[in-house]
């Protein structure tokens, strides 16, 4: 599971300054809840995200956590005021600390 | 799965627009109508959305592997990009070459080994289905139209056979519930046609993409059935039928379906 998963971003173009964004993450994840049982009545294992952080050059622009209820595949969406221009880092991480993170551009005129 | 109980069924005395006139059903075969209006305004909209739907992860991953390299070249270096389009639309077909019937699964593993001399995917792999939805995708919105003559008319036949024969401890043929009862209410959920027309689609039951054959085999385990395997003949036979029932209707892998 170390390979990087599929991750799709959604970050809107030609921002202008002052204005509120929406953005869209998915990130492609089984989270498996650790409390179904298989066919043979094996326990499945847990194995989940527990957090997401957007970040803009070190600066927290929205963070979460993530609980065995959520669904596979999660999907956020999130608002931010567009300031100023500069890179949008995404990063998962998930139960035993392996990260995945992806990048953005943000250009705001 | 729900589709046990099947006390619902026979208690189900609503009728939708499957009911024509009293105790007639209009057939799926000449007015086939896609599962997508049996989905809730939730799901319809997840699936409708090209961000929100989670089945375009397993295209984006297509779409990588589509262009991934190995040494005998990639899909994109013989088919171009964007190559794909109306192919998944025009299949099941006969093969003559292999002198088989192939569904797009069978189809690009037939590929990686004939022209790129590579091993066949596993039915079901993530790859795989990456690479199927991702065909698939290009045909979304084009309308099926299947080849069912010469050849491919005994795998047509064998595949009608099955939809009517009855199976399992339930004793009940797929016809029963998507000719006859389609538009019932089944406990909480509306039966639908059982079109083909979504797939690979992402189910929500499996928080996952599959293919056709998975949801067959869903099916059959519903009917306490012994499901046959992925892939296998009988399914392929199954799907031919399925997918020349459903002509007419649109393409809508990536569908999002319960």
């Amino acid at each position: 599971m170390n390979e990087q998963p599929t991750i799709r971003l959604a970050v809107p173009q030609g921002v202008l300054a002052g204005e509120v964004i929406e953005i869209k993450v998915m990130i492609q994840h089984p989270m498996e809840s650790g409390y179904r049982r298989g066919t043979l009545g094996e326990r499945i294992p847990r194995n989940i995200i527990k957090f997401f952080r957007c970040s803009q050059e070190g600066e927290t622009i929205f963070e979460a956590e993530f609980h065995p209820g959520v669904a596979a595949n999660p999907l956020l969406t999130f608002h931010m005021l567009a300031e100023r221009s500069g890179i949008l880092d995404f990063e998962w991480t998930d139960q035993t600390g392996l990260r995945w993170s992806k990048q953005a551009e943000l250009s705001v005129t | 799965m729900r589709l046990l109980t099947l006390a619902g069924l026979w208690l189900a005395s609503v009728g939708v627009a499957a009911q024509g006139n009293e105790g007639s059903v209009i057939s799926p075969k000449e007015q086939p109508v896609s599962g997508y209006r049996f989905l809730t305004p939730e799901t319809r909209a997840l699936q409708d959305d090209a961000f929100a739907n989670p089945g375009y992860l397993w295209v984006a991953a297509g779409a990588k592997a589509y262009q991934t390299s190995h040494g005998s070249g990639s899909c994109v270096s013989c088919h171009g990009e964007r190559g794909m389009v109306g192919v998944a639309s025009r299949y099941p077909r006969f093969d003559e070459e292999a002198q088989t019937l192939l569904n797009l699964e069978g189809r690009i593993n037939a590929c990686r080994t004939k022209h790129q001399e590579l091993s066949a995917l596993a039915y079901e792999s993530e790859e795989l289905l990456a690479l199927s939805s991702y065909v698939a995708e290009q045909s979304r919105g084009l309308r099926t139209q299947v080849n069912v003559s010469a050849e491919a008319a005994p795998w047509l036949e064998a595949g009608e056979a099955y939809f009517f024969q009855r199976r399992g401890q339930l004793n009940l043929a797929c016809h029963q519930c998507h000719d006859q009862s389609w538009g019932k209410m089944l406990r909480g959920d509306r039966l639908s046609q059982g079109q083909p027309n979504a797939f690979p689609a992402y189910r929500l039951e499996w928080q996952s993409l599959g293919s056709l054959h998975r949801r067959l085999q869903n099916c059959e385990t519903g009917v306490r059935a012994e499901p046959q395997a992925l892939g296998s003949r009988a399914y392929l036979e199954l799907e031919l039928y399925l997918v020349w029932r459903s002509q007419g209707l649109a393409l809508e892998s990536p569908g999002v379906r319960r």
